[in-house]
């Protein structure tokens, strides 16, 4: 499997929060009020059992722990760091009802699964061969998810993947300072440890394979494909040099090494999560002036208010209300006009410039839930693919979970969604083997 | 400020708290430490013919990431010699007159405690402490516990030591027997002018899961040893107690056993205790914690209204009876504070696997847990479970039945409530 190279521009970021050590383990452990039926599960969409791993942690039982953890998700070690566990599991901590620190379930978890990769404990294995196969589209959290499970499940896998890395998101969009690509290409090694599931890099659907090629090779299809290209503004100027897509920019920032020395003032379009990890990961590379330009109100940007609050801890600057309109520059960007919006995001005619040497674009990634629209019994809404609970498209044998189905949640929530599908395959091949 | 002096089977001084005959009091220089942080008295590490100890010598029991809520050790008497312990002693007697010094003794013969006896008290010492209750080592050697458990050898010598004692005689009584009250009678009978309780219980503090060896390991072997600290507090508790109220009991008690504060300090002092003694806090945390037991001691006194600490010393005992008195007609049901509840739910899980089946999931979102009252016996686990202070709280229901006990039922035909949570 490829790994990221060294050079990264994303090395350059610790973690902002720290790993726990033993001592720091133990007693946030012992905290831990063991709740019945505890909110924290519920807010959990892997449904991880957090007060009996840490129960465990407590005990000294740490295999035991980290086997609960990746029985309800076998991505819980990226969970444990790219997990928005403030507004999840940690925000559902009845402490915050007594005003009390609530527990740090994030870092228990990962103190849990790092150790558990550390110390290489498998706890899984391949079901017996069901003679089945089952073929994944997109090589990110959900498909991972669905595989390993499918696996365990006794059906063989086979991995479709346009990149040249697995892991998806985690490999190529998550916030350094939660999660660096070579971690993610653990959890991919771990994964795939599990034996048996085929890795196609490097391969396109619909390009370098058809769906019928897909539907004739495999028993069954998952869908996991996430979300497409940056979303452009169809403005002047959006081709000039220093103008990028950011969740492409995100990736080119984790896996190469980019030059921003000369960036003064960079400017990010956008206010959702993506704007403000791209905010948060330039200040972190020492631009001097970082700028979120975002349509709406402050109270009311999609993105978590805690990430908000620690970029402008950070320096990040802001203008509410605006838009750009042109992006202008000889051969390469240096200004970008800005108009201002009212309340309902209506131009108020005023507009101002404001330079910038790189602008970012963060307004929503195109969805390839279209890929699959012509394909007889799918429904496709606003790009994105409508499934069951199971993750049953209306195409008999075709599944889909994560982004591509969700319209864009959390690594967690393709996990679940991935996992969830696996089942409704099997039973869609007729296994029953508990 | 109430008048904290104590005056126990005539040893005086200017607190109730002492330190018990341990490590903490093993040296001069120790016990004026101590009395410098401000305890009022001190027991000094047992005498005797100096031994050699082992290593090592203590281990704990840890619950919840809290070390040390039960210790024990195998560490035996003084292994100092004789001379310069005595020495010791006068030396701080002299510098610190006002504070009570005991000396703690274990030997075998008639002659050796006449002799020991003579030596402490030419210190200057204002009492002395039989040792009848070390359980592990001594008592091998037919003392310690080994006398504690006899009440015809502990009346023997205690009537030896009052024999050759000018100063009062306490005697220290072991907790590993199955009832205290011959044993505290027989210090009585022999003369003594109180006792004190208890010394440590015969245990094993735990095992090492890896070399296959109880704790504390002296190299590939342990032995069982004396457990003490926070956990024993209930069982020397009820010593105390049992030993306070009994009729025929009537000389005073040092409390010993599990005092971390002064709250455990008052608790021994409402059983019946007029001075407390205290080892294993001291050994965690060291002599600064009686500023905290002698402020809270007084601060206790003075809200409740009284003028000197020997007037709470056996006020609890009235409400101290057997089961058989208890009025079966009082009852109690859980109620749930709506506002302070979390949502935890550990009631819930307490009341259904531990106890009576009578708190439920809410059905709605609230999560405040319901009581069934009709079902609740008033049994106190959810209270304990609740991680909120005074969320859960058991209300007295009035439930027309006139106050009935066992006895009463049985001896006088008194109308019991209908039993609930017994189907």
């Amino acid at each position: 499997m490829s790994r990221p190279p060294e050079q990264r521009s994303e090395t350059r970021f610790s973690d902002f929060k720290h790993a726990y050590n033993e001592a720091q383990a133990l007693a946030e452990a012992n905290r831990c009020l063991y709740c019945e039926d505890a909110p924290c599960i519920q807010a959990c969409p892997t449904s991880i059992d957090i007060p009996e791993f840490i129960r465990k942690i407590a005990t000294g039982n740490l295999k035991g722990s980290a086997r609960t953890i990746f029985s309800s998700n076998i991505l819980g070690m990226s969970c444990a760091r790219v997990c928005p566990v403030e507004t999840l599991c940690v925000g559902d901590c009845v402490f915050n009802a007594m005003e009390a620190p609530p527990i740090q379930i994030g870092k228990l978890q990962r103190y849990s699964t790092d150790i558990a990769f550390d110390k290489e404990w498998r706890f899984f294995e391949a079901g017996p061969d069901s003679g089945q196969s089952v073929g994944l589209i997109g090589g990110g959290p959900a498909s991972l998810a669905a595989a390993h499970e499918l696996r365990r499940l006794g059906h063989a896998c086979t991995i479709y993947e346009k990149r040249s890395v697995l892991g998806g998101l985690n490999s190529t969009g998550v916030a350094p300072y939660k999660m660096k690509a070579d971690r993610a290409a653990d959890e991919v090694e771990w994964v795939l440890a599990i034996g048996g599931i085929d890795v196609q890099l490097g391969v396109e659907i619909g390009k370098d394979v058809s769906w019928a090629d897909l539907e004739s090779e495999h028993d069954a299809l998952f869908f996991g494909a996430g979300l497409g290209p940056d979303r452009f503004l169809k403005v002047d100027g959006e081709d000039l040099s220093g103008v990028f897509g950011a969740v492409d920019w995100i990736e080119a920032m984790k896996l190469q090494d980019l030059d921003l020395a000369s960036v003064r003032s960079a400017v990010v379009v956008g206010g959702g999560n993506t704007a403000v990890d791209a905010v948060r990961e330039l200040l972190g590379l020492g631009v001097p002036k970082v700028t979120m330009v975002y349509r709406g109100d402050e109270a009311k940007m999609s993105g978590y208010q805690h990430e908000w609050r620690e970029a402008k801890v950070e320096g990040a600057l802001s203008i509410w209300r605006g838009v750009p309109t042109a992006f202008t520059g000889s051969g390469k960007l240096e200004s970008i006009t800005v108009a201002a919006l009212n309340a309902d995001k209506k131009p108020t005619g005023e507009a101002s410039a404001l330079p910038a040497d790189l602008a970012l674009l963060a307004i929503g990634q195109g969805k390839l839930g279209d890929m699959l629209g012509s394909l007889d019994g799918v429904t496709v809404e606003w790009g994105r693919v409508v499934t069951a609970e199971d993750g049953a498209t209306g195409r008999p044998g075709l599944y889909a979970g994560g982004d591509a189905a969700n319209g864009g949640k959390e690594v967690v929530n393709a996990a679940a969604e991935g996992m969830r599908a696996a089942r409704g395959i099997d039973a869609y091949l007729g296994g029953d083997r508990g | 400020m109430a008048d904290l002096t104590t005056n126990c089977g005539g040893i005086i001084s200017p607190n109730p708290f002492w330190l018990a005959s341990a490590p903490p009091a093993n040296s001069g220089k120790q016990v004026m430490r101590a009395f410098d942080a401000g305890w009022g008295g001190a027991v000094w590490k047992t005498l005797g013919q100096p031994i050699q100890n082992v290593s090592s010598r203590f281990g704990a029991t840890n619950y919840g990431g809290t070390a040390a809520i039960g210790f024990n050790n195998i560490e035996l008497i003084t292994d100092r010699p004789l001379d310069v312990n005595f020495a010791e002693i006068a030396e701080v007697k002299r510098l610190y007159p006002k504070h009570a010094v005991i000396v703690s003794l274990m030997v075998e013969t008639r002659q050796e405690w006449q002799d020991i006896i003579k030596r402490s008290i030419d210190t200057g010492a204002d009492g002395l402490e039989l040792n009848f209750g070390c359980p592990h080592g001594m008592c091998e050697r037919g003392m310690g516990s080994a006398v504690g458990q006899e009440p015809r050898v502990n009346e023997e010598i205690t009537s030896w030591a009052k024999e050759y004692s000018s100063i009062p005689v306490l005697v220290k009584l072991t907790p590993n027997v199955g009832d205290i009250l011959p044993h505290g009678h027989a210090a009585q009978r022999g003369g003594a002018d109180g006792v004190s309780l208890i010394n440590t219980i015969k245990s094993i503090i735990s095992v090492d899961i890896d070399r296959f060896v109880p704790n504390p390991r002296v190299g590939s072997m342990s032995t069982n040893g004396g457990y003490c600290g926070a956990a024993v507090k209930p069982i020397a508790l009820h010593m105390c107690g049992q030993l306070a109220r009994d009729p025929g009991f009537n000389i005073p008690i040092s409390g010993i056993g599990g005092v971390t504060n002064w709250r455990d300090a008052v608790e021994f002092m409402l059983l019946g205790a007029s001075s407390v003694q205290v080892c294993t806090e001291v050994m965690l945390k060291g002599y600064r914690i009686v500023e905290d037991m002698i402020e809270g001691l007084n601060e206790y006194l003075d809200e409740k209204g009284f003028a000197s600490a020997s007037e709470i010393v056996g006020k609890a005992i009235p409400g101290y009876s057997e089961w058989g008195n208890l009025d079966l007609n009082y009852e109690t049901v859980a109620k749930i504070d709506s506002e302070s509840c979390i949502g935890c739910y550990k009631c819930v899980v307490a009341c259904h696997d531990g106890a009576h089946q009578c708190i439920h999931p809410n059905p709605d979102d609230a999560r405040v847990p319901i009581v069934d009252e009709d079902e609740c016996v008033g049994c106190n686990l959810c209270q304990i479970v609740c991680p909120v202070p005074d969320c859960i709280s058991l209300v007295e229901v009035a439930n027309g039945f006139a106050p009935a006990s066992w006895n009463e039922h049985l001896n006088e035909g008194a109308v019991l409530r209908p039993k609930k949570g017994s189907h």
